[in-house]
């Protein structure tokens, strides 16, 4: 039933009425699809049509790409998602109506940027950080974009960033109708990463690599595999590594080398493993751990390359994503993310029992997300907003010391540098710092104590409580083994000894009580 | 609204229960029931008995060969599904035989069709097991939506604008639940999995949920009390050779 001979079937053209809708003007044409200003009397809003232009006759690969994005665009929602009002009918005219996004795609901050003039770091690193937590956000919810570029990236009004067109992307959780159906590698070439060429559909650690060719592209002012156009073209990039940004661009820090040029690994596994581990490093440039990767300065030389490209001549794909990234089982994992997890810890020689019992509890976690990174917090409370605790009555410095300990602390972990950072919060409402922290960082999991009940915590409030209650991930509480009663006589309810709680009381170790 | 599609009961009474009240805490209230609702299993006549009052609440009740086999006598069947439906057939009363007879073999709602087995010839129980298969029943049909039973493993078939048959991987989907939304630019035809008698390797009862305001469909699996279900068969006084078969079956998924 060959459809597109139906006569019912529309065109889209100035004018047109579909479903309520009035076509207006025509805002772009792409090679696949057309994108139409429109208006409708129920949605007062300003909305864009996507029109796909479909050839009389079979033209698969636009028909399966616009169903895959119906199938994919109204199951995803948060901020970087552009919303769906309304989709076309196949039989009369396929369209997806969405909101309109002012202004034009990044490919604009794209295009301006050249050798000679590129963008300035804080931009660049600020950008950068915007894209990954958008890309976090996407994953989370199981979709794999396989088509990131300048020209897929928008705005708000309120500038918020919006990751578009997902004619390419793959739901994990949903049949992958273009792999059934093609088997020709997608993507913009000279950002797709190698697996792709492959025709791997479903490691969320693609949309990294194209990432890291994006932030390339932004610091040296050219792609970092050149302007690609065929695949034989983009199967070099199995073996032919891309010139060390520094060397086109000197003044680049060797930490922001080392993480674009993570980004861009041939094994997919040696780049982050997770956007949000991304963010992490492009967040906490001092604590990047450096590698050869940022000491390099010149491309590798052809033997080393015609090495590579001998041991990449039977390829067929890398290993898959960890924990379960790209494999039917959803239940083992809500996200197909490697994690980060948060330990909140108090360094108060009375908590040490409770410390050692957390220290305990990370080693147990990382046993089964040995890719997991750590970020260790530790809240210093200011007891009056406004109040200088800086430094304490022989005038040493309170945030250095605790800096101090808690990465004595942490060391304990055994983790390499660059997969742990540490932070020391200051704050009147420990609680609320440390959830607004694990927002920040985008934790998968809090780890944090809680004292065993007691007359302190009536006086201060249950910190682990507060934190359950509101924080945006999972949480899990450790507490020391209640001691037994001897005697058969209740434990005298009192505060825990060489502690007094006061109000106003001078900066104290918060966190878990 | 959202229909349970279940299919392939084959007198599984803890199967049917433990499906029946998944659905309804799930509150789902409108039921279809693809065929097969004896044979194999202990308990045909509450399992019909069930059935029925579900068809007198609204429920649409479609024949399969099994049902048909007890008026029929089943002379096509192997030996084994043959033994079993003589050994329900006595089980069953007089209403609950004719009942079984006067069911329909398709049934069409709007743009959806159910049937028991392929939808190319129904009578004759073809089973839809590959794309070719697939492509028959959306040729005898102009329904959007089929859905069928018979082969006992979930299935998902789609036929695409210019009329090609696509097999879709769901084995990951089936196992989880997720709703796999039927696009309107294709028709789909959809195989349900078996609540009595699994053959996927999984003993959990299969079944589906279909939303047809929002056109997506729910792969389901309800675990029940197998191994009780099992004894039923091992106490029962069909040939010992052919209770122990049938009551593995239901341990193994297989």
């Amino acid at each position: 039933m060959n459809q597109t001979r139906n006569p019912r079937q529309k065109r889209p053209h100035q004018g047109l009425e579909i479903d309520g809708f009035t076509l207006g003007e025509m805002l772009h044409r792409g090679g696949f699809a057309t994108i139409w200003q429109v208006s409708h009397p129920d949605h007062p809003r300003d909305m864009v049509m996507k029109v796909p232009t479909i050839l009389d006759g079979d033209d698969g690969p636009t028909i399966v790409g616009f169903e895959t994005e119906q199938m994919i665009l109204p199951r995803l929602s948060g901020p970087h998602i552009p919303e769906v009002i309304a989709m076309g009918d196949f039989a009369v005219m396929p369209y997806l109506v969405t909101e309109k996004l002012p202004g034009a795609s990044l490919q604009d901050v794209f295009d301006a940027v050249t050798d000679r003039r590129p963008m300035p770091l804080e931009a660049l690193i600020a950008l950068a950080c915007e894209i990954s937590a958008a890309l976090h956000q996407l994953h989370l919810q199981r979709v794999i974009h396989l088509d990131l570029k300048p020209g897929n990236l928008m705005r708000r009004a309120d500038g918020t960033l919006v990751l578009i067109d997902y004619g390419l992307a793959r739901h994990l959780d949903l049949p992958d109708l273009l792999a059934e159906e093609f088997s020709i590698p997608m993507g913009t070439f000279p950002y797709i990463a190698p697996e792709q060429y492959l025709r791997s559909r479903n490691d969320p650690r693609s949309d990294i690599f194209a990432l890291g060719a994006m932030l390339y592209e932004l610091a040296t002012g050219t792609l970092p595999f050149g302007q690609t156009v065929t695949l034989r073209a983009v199967r070099r990039r199995l073996w032919q590594d891309p010139v060390p940004p520094i060397a086109l661009r000197p003044d680049l820090p060797p930490w922001l080398q080392e993480v674009i040029l993570r980004a861009l690994e041939v094994d997919p596994a040696r780049r982050f493993q997770s956007a949000a581990q991304m963010l992490f490093d492009l967040s906490n440039p001092t604590q990047v751990a450096l590698t050869a990767r940022a000491a390099k300065r010149q491309a590798d030389g052809w033997r080393l390359r015609l090495r590579r490209r001998w041991q990449m001549r039977r390829i067929r794909g890398f290993a898959p994503p960890p924990d379960g990234a790209g494999l039917p089982d959803q239940a083992t994992d809500q996200s197909l993310q490697p994690a980060v997890l948060m330990a909140a810890v108090d360094l108060a020689p009375e908590m040490e029992p409770l410390s050692a019992r957390i220290l305990q509890a990370m080693r147990e976690v990382l046993h089964f997300r040995p890719e997991a990174r750590v970020a260790c917090v530790n809240v210093l409370r200011s007891a009056r907003i406004g109040l200088d605790i800086g430094t304490d009555q022989d005038g040493n410095n309170l945030h250095v010391q605790r800096l101090v300990a808690l990465k004595a602390w942490g060391a304990q972990l055994g983790l390499p540098e660059g997969r742990v950072t540490y932070t020391v919060l200051e704050s009147s409402d420990p609680a609320a710092a440390l959830i607004d922290h694990a927002g920040r960082i985008m934790a998968d999991q809090i780890v944090m104590g809680a004292r065993a009940s007691s007359s302190l915590r009536r006086y201060l409030g249950s910190v682990s409580a507060q934190v359950v209650a509101e924080a945006p991930c999972s949480v899990t509480i450790v507490r020391l083994p209640a001691r037994r009663p001897e005697h058969g006589r209740p434990e005298p309810d009192r505060p825990v000894s060489g502690f007094t709680p006061t109000p106003d009381a001078a900066p104290d170790h918060a966190s878990p009580p | 609204m959202r229909l349970a599609l279940i299919s392939d009961i084959h007198g599984n009474r803890e199967a049917l229960e433990a499906v029946l009240s998944d659905a309804a805490a799930r509150q789902i209230s409108h039921f279809v029931v693809l065929g097969d609702i004896v044979g194999y299993g202990p308990d045909p006549a509450w399992c019909v008995e069930r059935v029925m009052a579900l068809a007198k609440a609204g429920a649409v009740v479609i024949r399969g060969n099994h049902d048909a086999a007890i008026a029929e006598g089943g002379r096509d069947m192997n030996p084994q599904a043959r033994a079993a439906i003589d050994w329900s057939r006595p089980r069953l009363t007089q209403t609950q035989r004719d009942w079984l007879a006067t069911l329909p073999l398709t049934q069409r709602e709007g743009e959806i069709l159910f049937t028991h087995a392929s939808a190319h010839s129904p009578g004759d129980w073809i089973y839809v097991t590959s794309g070719r298969d697939a492509m028959a029943s959306f040729r005898s049909s102009d329904a959007r939506v089929i859905f069928c039973g018979h082969v006992h493993i979930p299935a998902l078939y789609s036929c695409d604008l210019v009329g090609r048959v696509h097999d879709h991987q769901i084995a990951a989907q089936v196992a989880s639940g997720n709703a796999l939304p039927l696009l309107p630019s294709r028709r789909w035809l959809a195989v349900l999995g078996a609540v009595g008698q699994p053959r996927d390797g999984s003993p959990a009862a299969a079944w589906a949920i279909f939303d047809r305001d929002r056109q997506e469909i729910s792969f389901r699996r309800t675990a029940y009390d197998h191994a009780l279900t099992a004894r039923k068969l091992r106490g029962s006084d069909l040939a010992p050779a052919i209770a122990e078969a049938l009551a593995e079956r239901l341990r193994e998924g297989q």
